[in-house]
């Protein structure tokens, strides 16, 4: 039982981190139409972003508040204006070639100007460990389930209950609609990005330290949170959220119970399984589009 | 009169052609020119860069110094992408670039792939790869720069029976014929020293969440760990079990005390020992570690000092065989011994056997305070 509780605690400490990448995949596709298959990288650069700023002697908080602004620059109004907006006519699939290729320029990039080689990063919340019941909990990975939980319900609660995300909320139903009752479109949509990027941001923060700031370290992320996004409903904020706490979860089991070999296959036959049984997620809604 | 500026004209042309070609043919002689073919992206890039940084370092000093035998090497860079196809391509590339030697690739999965294309085009071709079958496919041109698995463990193994006392360990390794190799060695050994194995878990190469496979290796509840995994991997590994205050000895075989795993893991490195064929930490290579260190601004690991190593061996080869044909070469190293007195760049006296497989001190380390510290050196396995 003790070394159940272990794996549940770690798997939705991990999988709270892979549901903040898939909310924002959710996000940009309710608000702008937009997959994003670049998330993994947009949760690598503000790694180093944040390396770079510790190399220049500030201290890590100080780094995270530096790489949110310059993720809201780079990867929320830049990334909006000169790869989505121009793309957005021309169709998802337009979209999707161009994040894919954008993906593959922001690896080579840091590959070429920061080395290839894995740089330790490290932990807000310490190394320090501690005894629950039998079970060894660590502070980063009670931090990291606090601080990804405060996020997402934060998100909820800033969606749900204030105009700003109401009408974040009436853009991604129906734009027409909402911009017939005075919204400012535009300015919501670039809303979402610049929530996406503060959350690739806080994603980085908390799982650099195991994945180590690499170039390709966003490979792994991209991936299970984008299954997380699909296996929760990708039109369904909460969705991403149970996605990514399944995933993270269920692999830790099949990895102590089956074999860890089996462990990065559980996202994928869960998606196909999710996909098969139920095509718009667990919680998504079924969504009708003009032909 | 046109006709004979015409001729003149062409003749001058010819001429300068002629003298071209030439200078081209005598400033190609001149040159040494060999290929780097290393893991520069991927999972191995740790491992690759240190190695490729090493011998970079090393043909910059032996150019400084005029060269061997009064030619220069000209190095060129090739990136496997840590892949066993890629490294294949790639030393094909470097064969049809006509070099002496290839040094690398690192991995042992890459290296088991391409040297058979060295192998057929009769060129020396030094490896960082420790797995045992790297040298057992009868190949005269293969050369290591580290110790054969089947050398190391039985250190490895006579530590953890003799100094630990272990009487059950478990095993966890990587699932590439680095720690395949690796992991049969070490169950063979503890075999014969009637150390149970509790329990042998396997992880995937690059390999992130470790948590699972920590879980298992706590549930075994043996006398001791061995973990061999690449680096990237032995990190991860040591600040999950460090995480889930796993309080076993942790003994691994040469990547796990490496400078690159105690950069990474941080202070979840210490207190991990075992035994390294090559540390920056020991004596005979602390000049080494400071010139590496200045040019690199990072501490050299295993694979830096394999890199250096080479290109020096590559040197020491050709000036006693007195010729850059590759089957000369390497003649002149295999059964043969090379002393650190007389070519100082290698380091260390080192012996080669008729397989390729090399002989030297070693040491038993543990990682205090962020640091390799050296406990005990071992002698050659063969004195001679």
């Amino acid at each position: 039982m003790t070394d159940f509780m272990q794996l549940l605690l770690s798997g939705v400490a991990t999988g709270a981190i892979y549901a903040m990448a898939a909310l924002g995949f959710t996000l940009l596709w309710q608000a702008a139409g937009t997959i994003n298959f670049a998330q993994g990288e947009f949760v690598m650069l503000p790694a180093f972003a944040m390396l770079i700023g510790m190399s220049m002697g500030l201290p890590l908080w100080a780094s995270f508040i530096v790489a949110v602004a310059l993720s809201i620059l780079v990867l929320g109004a830049a990334f909006k204006k000169w790869i989505v907006d121009p793309m957005r006519g021309s169709g998802v699939v337009s979209v999707v070639v161009a994040t894919l290729g954008l993906s593959i320029g922001l690896k080579s990039f840091v590959k070429a100007s920061y080395s290839a080689e894995p740089h330790p990063f490290p932990s807000i919340f310490g190394d320090e460990v501690f005894k629950l019941a039998g079970v060894t909990i660590s502070y980063s990975d009670v931090g990291a389930l606090v601080f990804a939980g405060l996020m997402v319900v934060g998100l909820q609660a800033f969606l749900n209950k204030t105009i700003t995300g109401r009408a974040m909320q009436a853009v991604a139903q129906n734009t027409f609609a909402a911009e017939a009752l005075g919204i400012n479109v535009k300015r919501m949509i670039f809303y979402t990005f610049a929530i996406n990027a503060i959350l690739v941001t806080v994603t980085a923060l908390l799982i650099t330290p195991t994945y180590l700031a690499k170039f390709d370290m966003g490979d792994n992320i991209g991936l299970k949170a984008f299954f997380a996004a699909i296996i929760g409903g990708f039109n369904n904020s909460r969705g991403a959220l149970l996605g990514g706490i399944l995933v993270g979860v269920l692999e830790n089991l099949a990895g102590a119970y089956l074999t860890p070999a089996y462990k990065d296959g559980v996202a994928l036959a869960l998606f196909l399984t999710v996909i098969l049984i139920k095509p718009d997620g667990l919680l998504g809604t079924p969504q009708e589009r003009k032909v | 009169m046109k006709t004979t500026i015409g001729r003149s004209l062409g003749q001058l042309t010819a001429a300068a052609v002629a003298v071209a070609a030439a200078l081209v043919a005598v400033s190609a002689s001149a040159q040494i020119k060999v290929a780097q073919v290393v893991e520069l992206s991927g999972g191995g890039t740790a491992a690759g860069s240190q190695y490729r940084n090493g011998a970079k370092l090393a043909f910059a000093e032996i150019n400084a110094a005029g060269g061997i035998m009064g030619k220069k090497i000209e190095s060129m860079e090739m990136d496997t992408q840590s892949q066993p196809a890629i490294a294949k391509a790639m030393t094909v590339k470097a064969i049809d670039e006509k070099v002496t030697a290839i040094f690398g690739p690192v991995f042992s999965g890459s290296i088991l792939v391409s040297q058979t294309e060295s192998q057929k085009a009769n060129i020396p071709n030094f490896t960082g790869g420790e797995a045992s079958n790297v040298t057992a496919q009868g190949n005269p041109y293969i050369f290591r720069s580290s110790f054969n698995q089947s050398m190391g463990m039985p250190k490895v193994a006579n530590y953890m029976a003799t100094e630990l006392k272990a009487k059950s360990v478990v095993v966890a390794f990587v699932n590439n014929d680095f720690g395949k190799g690796g992991r049969d060695s070490i169950v063979k050994e503890l075999g014969s020293r009637n150390i149970k194995v509790a329990a042998d878990i396997s992880t995937d190469p690059g390999q992130v969440d470790m948590s699972s496979a920590v879980l298992r290796i706590k549930q075994a509840n043996a006398d001791a760990l061995f973990a061999y995994l690449n680096e990237e991997e032995s990190a991860r590994l040591l600040k999950e079990l460090r995480k889930q205050g796993y309080d076993k000895p942790m003994v691994g075989e040469t990547t796990l005390m490496g400078a690159k795993v105690i950069e990474l893991a941080g202070s979840a490195a210490n207190g991990v020992r075992g035994h390294v064929g090559l540390t920056a930490d020991a004596p005979a290579f602390k000049d080494f570690g400071a010139k590496y260190e200045k040019e690199y601004k990072a501490k050299p690991d295993h694979n830096g000092i394999k890199g250096y190593f080479s290109a020096y061996m590559l040197k020491a080869a050709i000036e006693k065989a007195k010729s850059t044909d590759g089957t000369a070469i390497a003649a002149a190293m295999k059964n043969s011994c090379f002393k650190a007195k007389d070519n100082p760049g290698i380091l260390l006296d080192v012996c080669f056997d008729d397989k390729g497989d090399i002989d030297r001190e070693s040491f038993l380390v543990e990682v205090k305070d962020g640091k390799q510290v050296v406990t005990a050196t071992l002698p050659m396995l063969n004195k001679r």
